[in-house]
């Protein structure tokens, strides 16, 4: 076992305790435990409706569990300002909205929250980083292609320094090339910055690609969680058929 | 104006009925009811004013402005329902507007401190806050609803509530404020005001009207402006908790 995987056991990224999310009488999240691994790409899988992007919100503090409890990088995360959070935990949705004006104007806006600016060769510097040229720079952010957009997106996130990344169905809406495109970029990031990743995601074949570890969840539950083979097979017959490819 | 004068002004009431009933509009049972009500409120007003403006009572010009601020808040707080603590919002609104205004005209000395001037100008101002609160409420419950993708954004990249709300805020408080400008911007050339046709009918001085006018429009500028900042910086921290989460995404919040 290398360093890195002794630091992922040790010190998670994220924790849940017996976090559960209601809403009126609906129980969203079900008394989840687990962790994600720090400095791993750890894919969150299951069939629509399984609480996964409620679970993400809570990482990035958009949402609070009902009960139990958080800890990011080792602080319970209410006892952490909601803002220093989210600065830390930076997230990028499947439909992030792109603010009206150009991509620097995108960019700058976690920087201009903080009542900084953005200077022009830091803009340059995190759009070559996500694989766009400076003549985007001055684009209408509207005009993007939908690839483009989430490399804006990735990259908006990004100027927060943020050490987690949460990513919800970042690539569903994007064609084949602009997929791989992201895919090697977030690649290349984790492993450049030492990201910590936690994506949701559809795609089983762009799971077991992509990811590292894996948490499998079905109506608001944790079913299975470890290293990425948990996705080949399961002995809870739905989500082994949900594993083959059977989303009914 | 003589009683037979006053009869035959119900033309101009059989003229919408007439053609509600000819063309199937449907507006004839909600003609008859508004032509009821605005008559006996008028005509009820009219003898209370006339009570009022006798007495120069301070007690009764005080019973008169909380009664048009409790009727402006009752009319305007179905509006924004979806906004924790409307109602104080709209109490706290109209008394530091009313205030406010009725402290620099009187203060000033602009208008004497008489029943017949401090209660025709609450009226005005009241009356016109009331109509620029439920403009504002509309279109800042629909703005949040509309653009609350961005909000969340800014919120998820450390962004403050009000951050978060602003560009909403600012895009309400201009769309209410718009028509009063706007409308000013052509008083005189495409329209009368009502204050000062009333006074020209009633065989007041043109010029003396106008200068009634002037102070009244840009009254309600002030009336605008207030209004819609007031209920604008009142209203958007409800609609966030102590998380700087948005509430309403959680009530109604999907898996």
């Amino acid at each position: 076992m290398d360093s890195k995987q002794n630091k992922s056991l040790y010190e998670p990224a994220i924790h849940f305790q017996h976090v559960s999310f209601e809403v009126g009488d609906t129980k969203i999240l079900d008394s989840i435990t687990g962790s994600f691994p720090t400095n791993q790409i750890t894919v969150l899988v299951g069939p629509s409706g399984a609480g996964k992007t409620t679970l993400l919100k809570m990482c990035n503090g958009l949402l609070s569990p009902t009960s139990g409890d958080i800890t990011v990088q080792g602080r319970a995360i209410h006892e952490m300002s909601p803002i220093d959070l989210r600065r830390k935990a930076g997230m990028v949705l499947q439909n992030s909205p792109m603010l009206a004006g150009s991509v620097y104007d995108n960019l700058a806006l976690p920087l201009r929250l903080q009542g900084k600016t953005l200077s022009k060769e830091k803009a340059l510097d995190i759009l070559d980083q996500v694989g766009l040229e400076g003549e985007y720079l001055e684009r209408d952010s509207q005009n993007l292609s939908g690839g483009q957009q989430q490399k804006v997106s990735i990259a908006r996130t990004l100027m927060n320094e943020s050490k987690i990344l949460l990513m919800d169905e970042i690539t569903s809406a994007l064609d084949p090339s602009s997929l791989n495109e992201v895919e090697d970029l977030i690649r290349t990031l984790h492993e450049k910055h030492e990201i910590t990743v936690i994506w949701i995601t559809h795609n089983l074949e762009q799971a077991k690609r992509m990811g590292q570890y894996a948490w499998i969840m079905v109506d608001g539950k944790l079913v299975d969680a470890g290293e990425i083979s948990v996705l080949d097979h399961s002995d809870i017959p739905s989500v082994d058929r949900f594993l083959k490819g059977d989303f009914s | 104006m003589s009683t037979t004068a006053l009869f035959l002004t119900l033309i101009f009431v059989l003229i919408p009925l007439a053609l509600s009933k000819s063309l199937g509009l449907n507006l004839e049972k909600d003609t008859i009811i508004a032509t009821i009500r605005s008559t006996v409120q008028l005509v009820a007003v009219g003898f209370v004013l006339k009570f009022v403006f006798d007495s120069e009572s301070y007690t009764f010009i005080f019973l008169m402005v909380v009664l048009m601020i409790g009727a402006a808040v009752q009319n305007a707080r179905k509006k924004g329902e979806g906004i924790k603590g409307i109602t104080w919002k709209l109490i706290v609104t109209f008394v530091l507007l009313e205030v406010l205004t009725q402290s620099i005209l009187l203060g000033f000395k602009i208008v004497p401190a008489t029943a017949q001037y401090i209660i025709s100008l609450t009226g005005m101002v009241i009356g016109n806050s009331m109509v620029l609160a439920i403009l504002f409420l509309n279109r800042f419950v629909s703005e949040v609803e509309a653009h609350r993708s961005e909000s969340e954004l800014i919120l998820s990249l450390g962004g403050t509530p009000k951050q978060a709300i602003h560009k909403q805020l600012i895009r309400s408080i201009q769309a209410s404020m718009i028509p009063t400008i706007e409308s000013q911007k052509t008083i005189g050339l495409v329209q009368l005001p009502g204050m000062m046709s009333g006074q020209i009918i009633a065989g007041a001085d043109p010029l003396e009207a106008v200068q009634f006018q002037i102070l009244v429009i840009f009254l309600l500028l002030t009336t605008a402006a207030l209004t819609s900042v007031c209920l604008g910086l009142l209203s958007y921290p409800t609609l966030f908790n102590e998380r700087m989460q948005m509430i309403q995404r959680q009530q109604q919040h999907s898996k």
